[in-house]
This record gives structure tokens, sequence and C-alpha cells, in this order.
């Protein structure tokens, strides 16, 4: 016999887990931080508002006497937008069916755990929606003061996108978990939701690479060919961009047409979620055979030890690679243009230098931090006869590795039309490369690897700080490449960003 | 000059460490060469941060440490190839197999390559994890995990085995082989240094007994020794060691 309690109870329970870890999110998950928390999140959307402002602000007019150019661009945002919070969607059903935590409490209580995951899945909408409102509030707000309160609509509109990437991710997850089991849905979700991301923005700029040459998406968006293809106005294809603009009847069908589907989903698929969650379960307690990383032993020094297990562990984890694959796959664009091309002189390359030296810099982020403060046996490693230098220098020479692994190739193309372009990118990539790494020792905080993903909210500074370093250094290669001076700006500001978190590191235990 | 071999294994004098609160005040201890010592006392009275200081995971805010005759503090790498150190969190990586793992360990202790192999056979062999040398870890149930861990702890042959609560978890049967294995570096000259809450464990197996409470050694002895200070002969372990604890409340 199962406990009746109603949904609301439920609602409330989860909300209250949810808020506390927005709450540990924003604050870094240290108490009495709630003011300067709060503080910062206000002088962050007032920021965004002043971006959005420069931004958006002359298109608020756009509405009246709208053409097919703009239904394209305002749709084209809408899909981008919306494989975002499809990738996040699938990221969080993936973890409500893996993630252990109070599933077994839930699970073993005699509760109805229809109306749990009833909840869940809600919370999962309303999560992915509420952060979508945050970043596009200002945006809306701006348009909304110089054009007209029609522009609110817009609101209702991420509300209804992030109810239909739920509705989506949910079928989309649970169709694996029927046709291909348990096991490999966890890893192809992964690998899915790390390439949808960024497949829309990618698949674009390949596609104006291969007409064009240019890395620009807009140039496609903007061209004859997509303009003539397109539907009328009148279609139904521009009803999600004819509701941002405030049409009231595309507005209402958008919006109910969504929650409709999200409702439909949770009816449809609440009821299984208890037994896919029970069959996730059991895909950890088989023990997979694995071909040995070498016949016998080999007398090796600790350093070929540490590297060998930092690499070995990467691979084996296909959630590890499908969070590097997400940043790795911004540089096949890059990799179509250099060989679209090659051989028609040094101009591309100039564009091409600050992508890699960004993708270096946040990927040289991710893996330091794998390696640096992500070991899952700190005491067995702190144990060892080795001095802690060493150990250090063992774990930056596994991300070196894994960096140049990636960025060779390029950087060989590179030299093949010019050497000193190529000298440039070598030293762009390694020195970003360097400065991340040197935050994430700055800011190691012991993990286990399988927080990778909320690294981001152990140290906003870190984060914040990672970032914009990659940006200075990306743009002082750019710079450099283009042969101006004024490449020494970004660096002057690439090192005040390192000296501010060097200034702002927490003290050494 | 030739140094005389030490009689102590580990000798811990004046160890301070606080956090927020003092976790270990003055803390005087001395384990011999061949003795199986366990440490008892309440939850917070200090145990794990002292014996995480001697392993090397935690610097003292004062006082000394020497393993074997080796100043811990001035040289912890020369400390640390003697020591092998096993917590109730067993330290092992899941993508890993139990091989890849003691290839590992023996790596980091610069192992050569036809002992380590050897010693890891024969480890796996007689823990019982032999069928799943080739499995990743993820899997195994948590005994099997405390039983890769100690199998990676004693891989290297180490002379000191500092263990934290090490059969939290573990089925009758590990359990009794863990003890097997820790008596039996004992009897061959080796040194363990054992926390437990299960006292029954620490009264049928250790050489001598040290209580700690509120970072200091209380009482330390054989259990003859403790009942005598207690002035209760007769009486179990557990009630001495309540006794002990009461009376210094007490004080």
């Amino acid at each position: 016999m199962s406990t009746s309690r109603p949904l609301t109870w439920f609602a409330q329970h989860e909300f209250r887990l949810a808020w506390r870890d927005w709450l540990s999110m924003l604050t870094a998950g240290h108490r009495g931080r709630e003011r300067t928390a709060a503080i910062v999140l206000f002088a962050f959307i007032a920021l965004m508002h002043l971006i959005a402002l420069a931004m958006v602000a002359p298109y608020a007019h756009i509405a009246e006497g709208i053409g097919k150019v703009s239904l394209i661009a305002i749709t084209s945002g809408v899909v981008l937008s919306f494989s975002l919070m499809l990738s996040q969607a699938m990221e969080s059903v993936t973890r409500g069916f893996y993630a252990r935590a109070d599933l077994d409490l839930i699970l073993c209580s005699p509760i109805d755990t229809r109306k749990v995951f009833c909840v869940r899945i809600g919370t999962i909408a309303a999560s992915i929606s509420l952060m979508a409102l945050l970043l596009a509030a200002p945006f809306i707000n701006i348009l909304a003061f110089n054009g007209g309160t029609q522009w609110f609509a817009a609101y209702g509109v991420v509300v209804a996108m992030g109810a239909a990437a739920t509705a989506v991710a949910v079928a989309f997850t649970l169709a694996l978990f029927k046709t291909i089991g348990p096991k490999r849905t966890r890893f192809v979700a992964q690998i899915v939701a790390a390439v949808i991301g960024a497949a829309f923005v990618i698949g674009l700029q390949i596609a104006a690479i291969q007409y064009y040459g240019t890395l620009s998406r807009f140039a496609i968006l903007e061209s004859n060919a997509v303009v003539t293809l397109a539907p009328d106005v009148g279609s139904l294809v521009w009803w999600p961009a004819r509701a941002i603009l405030g049409d009231p009847g595309p507005l209402a069908a958008v919006l109910s047409l969504s929650l409709v589907a999200l409702a439909g989903s949770i009816a449809a698929f609440s009821p299984r979620f208890a037994d896919h969650a029970i069959a996730a379960a059991s895909v950890s307690s088989g023990a997979a055979h694995q071909v040995r990383w070498s016949q016998r032993f080999r007398r090796r020094s600790p350093k070929w030890a540490l590297r060998t297990k930092e690499f070995t562990l990467l691979r084996r984890d296909p959630w590890l690679l499908s969070q590097t694959l997400m940043q790795m796959l911004y540089l096949l664009p890059p990799a179509l243009m250099l060989w679209h091309s090659f051989g028609e002189g040094i101009g591309p390359l100039v564009l091409m230098i600050p992508i890699l030296v960004m993708a270096s810099g946040q990927l040289a982020g991710g893996l330091a931090w794998l390696a640096i403060s992500g070991e899952d046996a700190p005491d067995l490693v702190a144990t060892a006869p080795i001095a802690p230098s060493d150990t250090t220098r063992a774990k930056i020479g596994a991300v070196t590795t894994c960096i140049a692994f990636v960025f060779a190739p390029f950087i060989l193309v590179i030299a093949l039309s010019s050497p000193s372009f190529a000298l440039i990118s070598t030293a762009g990539i390694a020195t970003a490369a360097a400065a991340a790494t040197q935050i994430q020792l700055w800011f190691r905080a012991q993990a286990k690897r399988s927080q990778f993903r909320r690294r981001h909210t152990s140290s906003r500074i870190a984060t914040f700080t990672e970032a914009f370093s990659s940006i200075g250094w990306a743009a002082t290669a750019a710079l450099i490449a283009a042969g101006t001076w004024l490449a020494v700006i970004p660096a002057t500001i690439a090192i005040g960003v390192l000296a501010g978190a060097w200034l702002l590191r927490p003290p050494e235990e | 000059m030739q140094h005389a071999p030490p009689r102590l294994a580990v000798e811990v004098a004046n160890l301070r460490k606080s956090f927020d609160r003092p976790a270990v005040d003055g803390l005087n201890l001395a384990v011999r060469i061949g003795e199986f010592y366990s440490l008892l006392g309440p939850n917070g009275a200090g145990k794990t941060t002292t014996l995480r200081m001697i392993a090397g995971l935690l610097r003292p805010d004062a006082g000394s440490i020497s393993v074997l005759g080796i100043d811990a503090l001035a040289d912890p790498i020369a400390a640390k190839r003697v020591i092998a150190w096993i917590s109730d969190e067993p330290m092992i990586y899941d993508k890993l197999t139990p091989l890849e793992y003691l290839e590992f360990i023996a790596g980091l202790w610069g192992m050569d390559a036809g002992v380590a192999e050897k010693s890891a056979h024969s480890l796996l062999d007689w823990l019982g994890l032999a069928p799943h040398a080739h499995k990743r870890c993820e899997g195994f149930s948590k005994g099997m995990r405390q039983k890769v861990a100690l199998a990676g702890a004693l891989v290297h042959d180490p002379r000191v085995i500092i263990l934290d609560e090490p059969l939290t978890g573990l089925d009758a049967g590990s359990a009794r082989q863990v003890k097997g294995v820790l008596r039996e570096r004992v009897a061959a000259g080796g040194v363990v240094i054992m926390t437990t809450h299960i006292l029954e464990v620490a009264e049928r197996m250790a050489d001598r007994i040290g209580v700690i409470a509120q970072g200091r050694l209380i009482a330390e002895g054989t259990l003859e020794d403790l009942r005598a200070q207690t002035g209760k002969h007769g009486t179990s372990l557990e009630d001495t060691f309540l006794t002990l604890l009461a009376e210094q409340d007490a004080a």
C-alpha cells in the first residue's frame, strides 16, 4: 500500500532542495555569503542590461513591417537557445536516472513514486526555464523599454521553450532506455547532450565556411539562398518568432502547445521513471572486464605512474570525455576552415588563432581541474614517497601532453602556410593553457572527479579569471598576428587578471 | 659511525594540531617494533588527526614524529617509504582494475617491476580477488574495494601499517582475512597502529592500547594495565574504556 501524500508536499520538498542548491551555487557553498551573492547577482543583472542596451536596443522596433530576414534571425536565435536548453535538460534527466543521492530513499519508501517523478520532471523544466529567464530578462527588458510592452511576451516563449525542451529530453532519454538499455543510454545521452548544445552554432559555421569561406554564421542566415528557401512570412514556422514579437495568437499557441507537451510527457513517462531508475542502478553493479594498460609490470617512475593513471582515467570515463568533447567541438569549424582555405594566403588564419588560443585555455582549465583538484584517492597520492612538487609537475605534464596532442595538428598545418603564425599560435596556446593551469593550482579544492560539472561553482573567482585570462590571451595572439602594437593592451589585461587571481587565491593549507 | 637500529617504530612527542579548536593537544606516543597498537577514543578525540599526521597527510602545529628512526617532519619522503595508510574509505580508482591499481602504487613507491608483479598477484590470490584482477573496481562491493585498498597498502611491503577504522563495512569473512594479515605482518616484525570503534577487535588483537580523549593520551598499556588503572580487574575492554572516559570527564 502506498502512502498518500499530496503532490504539493513533494513539490515543496523538491523546490526547497532546488532553492538551496541554487543558493549554494551562488554562494559557492559558503554560508553567510547570501548578502554578497545578492549584491553580485544584482551587479551582474545590471551589467547584463548595459550589454543588452548596446546589443539589442536598435532592434526594438523590428516588429513593424517585419520581413523574412528578421524572422530567420529571430528563429535561429530560438533554435540556438532551444538546443542549449535541450542539452541541459538531457543532462538533468540522465542525472535523475543515475545519480543515486536520495533515489534509494524514495524508491524504498511506501510512497507513490509517480508523484515524485512527476514533480522531478516539473522541477527540471522550472529550473531550466528559470536559468534561461535570468539570462534573457535583460534583453527582453531593454527591448520592452525601447519598443513597447509587447516584448514581454518573450518571457512566455522562454517558459514554453523550457517546457518543450524538458518534454523532448524526457521522451528521448526514455526512448534510449527502451532501445539500447540503461548502460549505453548513460553514455549516448551524455554525448548527445554535449553535441546538441554546440551543434546548431557549429552547423551554421560549417555551412558558412563551405559556401562563403567565413566563420560568421550570419553570412549563411542572411544569404539569398536561405531567404529564398524559407517559407512565407505567414507560415507556422515563424510562430515562435511572432510570439516573441508579441503576437497574441502565436504566443498562446506556442505556450499552450509546449505546456501540453510537458504535461503529456509527465503523464506518460513518470510512471516508468522508477523502473528505469532501478534499471540504471543495476548498471554499476556489473564490473567490466578490462584489457590491461600493459601486459606485464614494468619499472616506472612515480611521474610516469601518475601520468598514465590520469590518461587512463580520462579515457575510460565517457562522461568526462563528453564534457571535454563539448569544448573540442568548437575546434571543428576552425579545422574545417583551415582545410578549406589552405593555400589561400594567411588572411583566414588571423581569425583562427584566437579561437585556438581560447579553446586551449578552456580545455586546459578543465583538464587541470581533473588532474589537480579531481583526485579520487588524494590520501593515497599524498602518502606516497614523492615530493608534492613532483606530483604537481607530473599532473601538469599530463595536462600539457593532452593539450599538445589536440593542438599540434592545427599548428602543423598553420606552419605550412605561415611559420610565424604557427609560432604566434603556439605561444598563445601555451600561454593560455599555462595561465588556466596556474589558476587551477591557486584555487585547488579537493573533490571527486564526478563533481567535474560543478567545478565552476566551487570558486567563482577561478571560473571568471580563467575565462577572462583565456579571452585576454586570445585577443593578444590575434592582434600580434594582425601586426599591431595594440596587442599590449589585452596582454596587460590578461596579466592583470592573473595578478588579481593570485591576490585573491585562498591561503594554502 | 654506525647508528644503532631504532627500538621504537613510531615516536610522537608533544604533538599539537588545532583546527577551530585543539584536535591534538600535546600528545606523546611510543609504538615498539613488532607491536600491534590500538588507539581508542570517542568521536572527535583526535585519533584520526594523530594518525594522519604520522602518515604525512597533515602537518602538525608543533611536536615531533619519528618513524623507524626517521624524522618524519624533516624527511617526509623517507618516512613515507616505510608507511602504509588505510582509511575506512577505500582509496581506489573506479576506472582502474585491481592489477592496474597495484601497478600504479608500485610505480609511486618506485618498486622493482618483477617484485611488484609477484607481490601483486600473490596478494590478489590471497585476498580472493584473482578472478576480478582484470575488472574495473567501479562495480565492486565495499568489502572488495577495501580488499583492493589493503592489497595496495601491502604491495610495497611497508614496515609500519597505519589503519583508520579498517573493518568498517566488511563482512565477517573479509574482516577475519584482514585481521589475519595484520597479525602476520606483526609476527614478521612489522608494526600495526589501528583505530577502531569495535572494542572486541582491539581487545583480542592489540598488544597495547592507547586511550585518547580531547587530544591527549589518558591511558596506555596492555589490557591488564588499563584494568589496573581503573581498579576493576576482570572487566571487558568496553567497561574499562568507558570507565577511563568517565574518570577523564570527571577530572
